[in-house]
């Protein structure tokens, strides 16, 4: 029978007391991994530095928010640009894709957030090296009322392809648009916000009745946003306003065809924002970033547009806000362990007074001082051991649980696995701490009185 | 020769300061597988001389030869181990622990003694002082007499040379004493361990060849 042996006896002989310990150490443990996985989540999460697109350009505001909403989206679009500036972006010579993205309206069923785009927005990899996957079987979303969606809502709605849905428009009015989109594709999971969004086709998007702006807000906007008169914005788009003027005839004339049929004309369209990616040269790796700040400069002076590199406005917000945060956290997580620390403290440092004649027929039966101060501590050891081992899995167990929940809520995707490195330092850290508060009682073991307390 | 004191003094200080002399022995010697009786009233230093003999409690002057080994020269770790390799100890109160089986009381000696527990021997103890059939019962699920049982079986555990018994049967029913002085006096015989058992009741001290009154045998009872 060695120590370790005895220590385990004495902690089962006191079960309901040791019990109580090894579950407030569990719990502290379980806060300490929901704290790190926490940080772990939000770093992760918002660390864009292997993102594919060097710019997001998008109407002038927080770039916070436009990166927000649209590389997370997580919150609602403020302003939008119009298609004619998407034009001229795409024509700029030094950009090499850009990519125009609609937002703003949700699924009916799970709120997911839908994005109308093209397919050009799957030919760029979401992250370095790493490109979007569809079932070989499935298509990307090329026709007008075609949708791909991402592997959280294909799991969470229960969606396959070939499934219809329709869609509630942003805003107070939670209308539900009468056009059905039909998922032609589900995305290989990729661990970010593409997960839980819906791709539609961006035609499809743009001929939703009520998607188009009206004509007369959309001329006041374009001359307001490039600095024009209405007139130089009538004459951009003559032909569209002629185009209109004779739907409008053809459609009061009698053929009662919904207005959607005919392609929503340019002046109407408006995009969320534009993500881009500067034309590269492989005989100089720095000039695409440099062209990515030229082209943003230009911006500040000009238009109501701005262009912001997605990196620097989380790195502000990790730095200051979730930075924060984060040592708060970790500032807790050490606390957490101080008060584990006591609790078991307290436990054995109580039990000692009610052990001293245990120990004194231990010690009269030939054992040492040292192995009586030895069992204390194992005995410390041992239970800090089991709390931690359960808090860990209780904190993981926590997390597997909560998931899905923080994800539908809050839209940041979490792989219910995840680990965090830093957990493997809890187990040396949990040894160090049971040999300091067990180093007490051990004294207090080492010191009992033999003939005092074997009479007692 | 398997006990040996000579000149044993200890004394305890009184809240006032002063020394209260407790024990005084000359001379005593008990020989290899020799079975004494030490009989005297309460508060005689019995419990003293006992703890003395096993190193528990260090005289203030005199030496302690066991086997020829003076443990009152031995380091305390060092006095320990001795204490668990050559001497058993029968409690009055058992002292045996309650979260331990019968089986593994006795093999905790062991463990103290040699590192390692001799699982078989301790089996064939407890089968000897009728316990083969309450090895896995813990101490609350065994009678009175039971106990006492297990804690000679862990006495004799790491075969000792002197066996200490105090007060052995004060705890028992009249009807279970005489089988375990019974059984005491027997295992040791069969062991050749050497007894010194130290009671108040001069009926049990009949059962012994040698008889020391403490009176006698403490110097200082005779001084007060």
């Amino acid at each position: 029978m060695n120590l370790f042996n005895i220590a385990l006896k004495s902690i089962r002989q006191r079960l309901l007391a040791s019990s109580l310990t090894a579950l407030s150490v569990a719990l502290g443990v379980a806060l300490m991994i929901a704290v790190l996985v926490a940080n772990k989540i939000v770093t992760q999460s918002f660390d864009l530095q292997r993102i594919g697109y060097d710019l997001v350009v998008g109407p002038k505001g927080s770039e916070l928010d436009l990166v927000l909403n649209t590389i997370f989206r997580i919150t609602p679009p403020i302003e939008n640009l119009p298609w004619r500036y998407y034009d001229e972006v795409k024509e700029n010579k030094h950009i090499g894709v850009a990519i125009p993205i609609a937002l703003g309206d949700s699924t009916e069923e799970g709120g997911f957030p839908i994005l109308g785009t093209t397919v050009e927005y799957f030919d760029v990899e979401y992250a370095e090296g790493k490109r979007f996957q569809i079932h070989k079987d499935d298509s990307w979303p090329r026709g007008k009322w075609e949708s791909v969606i991402g592997a959280t809502v294909a799991r969470v709605n229960g969606w396959k392809v070939g499934d219809e849905f329709q869609m509630v428009h942003g805003g107070q009015d939670d209308h539900v648009h009468e056009e059905k989109f039909k998922i032609v594709g589900i995305l290989a999971p990729t661990g970010t916000p593409n997960d839980r969004t819906v791709f539609v086709n961006l035609t499809g998007f743009f001929a939703i009745a009520g998607h188009e702006k009206p004509v007369e807000e959309a001329i006041a906007r374009e001359a307001e946003f490039f600095g024009e008169t209405v007139e130089q914005v009538r004459a951009y788009h003559a032909d569209d306003l002629k185009e209109l003027a004779a739907h409008a005839d053809h459609d009061h004339t009698g053929h009662d065809h919904a207005h959607h049929d005919h392609p929503t004309p340019s002046l109407q369209r408006e995009v969320t924002a534009i993500l881009v990616r500067m034309k590269e040269d492989p005989k100089r790796p720095t000039l695409a970033q440099s062209r990515a700040i030229e082209f943003a400069a230009q911006l500040r002076e000009g238009f109501k547009a701005q262009a912001v590199n997605p990196i620097r406005p989380m790195q502000r917000l990790m730095n200051n806000l979730v930075g924060n945060v984060r040592m708060i956290l970790l500032y807790l997580t050490a606390i957490i362990i101080v008060v584990s620390g006591i609790s078991i403290f307290v436990s054995i440092y109580n039990s000692m007074s009610e052990r001293k004649r245990e120990i004194a027929i231990m010690r009269a039966l030939g054992a040492d001082r040292m192995q009586v101060f030895s069992i204390i501590l194992t005995e410390s050891i041992i239970l800090c051991l089991i709390g931690g081992l359960v808090g860990i899995l209780l904190g993981h167990g926590l997390i597997i649980a909560a998931a899905p929940i923080v994800t539908a809520r809050t839209g940041l995707v979490i792989d219910p696995l995840i680990f965090e490195p830093l957990e493997l330092t809890l187990i040396p850290i949990m040894i160090g701490l049971a040999a300091l508060v067990g180093f007490i009682p051990g004294l207090t073991a080492y010191r009992t009185d033999v003939a005092e307390n074997l009479s007692s | 020769m398997s006990l040996k004191l000579i000149s044993i003094h200890k004394s305890y200080k009184e809240p006032s300061g002063e020394n209260l002399p407790v024990l005084d022995v000359p001379e005593f010697e008990l020989k290899t597988g020799e079975q004494a009786a030490l009989v005297g009233s309460s508060g005689g230093g019995k419990t003293t001389l006992l703890n003395i003999i096993s190193g528990i409690t260090t005289p203030d002057s005199g030496q302690v030869l066991i086997d020829n080994v003076e443990i009152t020269r031995l380091p305390e770790a060092a006095r320990d181990r001795f204490r668990a390799e050559r001497i058993g100890f029968v409690y009055q109160t058992f002292n045996l622990l309650p979260a331990f089986s019968a089986f593994e009381n006795v093999l905790l000696g062991m463990s103290f003694a040699r590192g390692r527990a001799d699982r078989k021997h301790a089996k064939e103890l407890l089968e000897k002082v009728g316990l083969g059939h309450r090895l896995s019962h813990r101490p609350g699920q065994l009678s009175v007499g039971e106990q006492q049982r297990v804690s000679i079986a862990r006495a004799l555990a790491n075969r000792p040379s002197l066996m200490l018994a105090d007060e052995p049967t004060a705890s028992v029913d009249p009807a279970n004493q005489d089988k375990i002085l019974d059984l005491i006096q027997s295992m040791c015989r069969e062991h050749n361990v050497s007894l010194l058992l130290v009671t108040h009741a001069p009926e049990i001290a009949q059962r012994f060849d040698r008889v020391v009154q403490l009176a006698e045998f403490n110097q200082v009872l005779q001084k007060t």
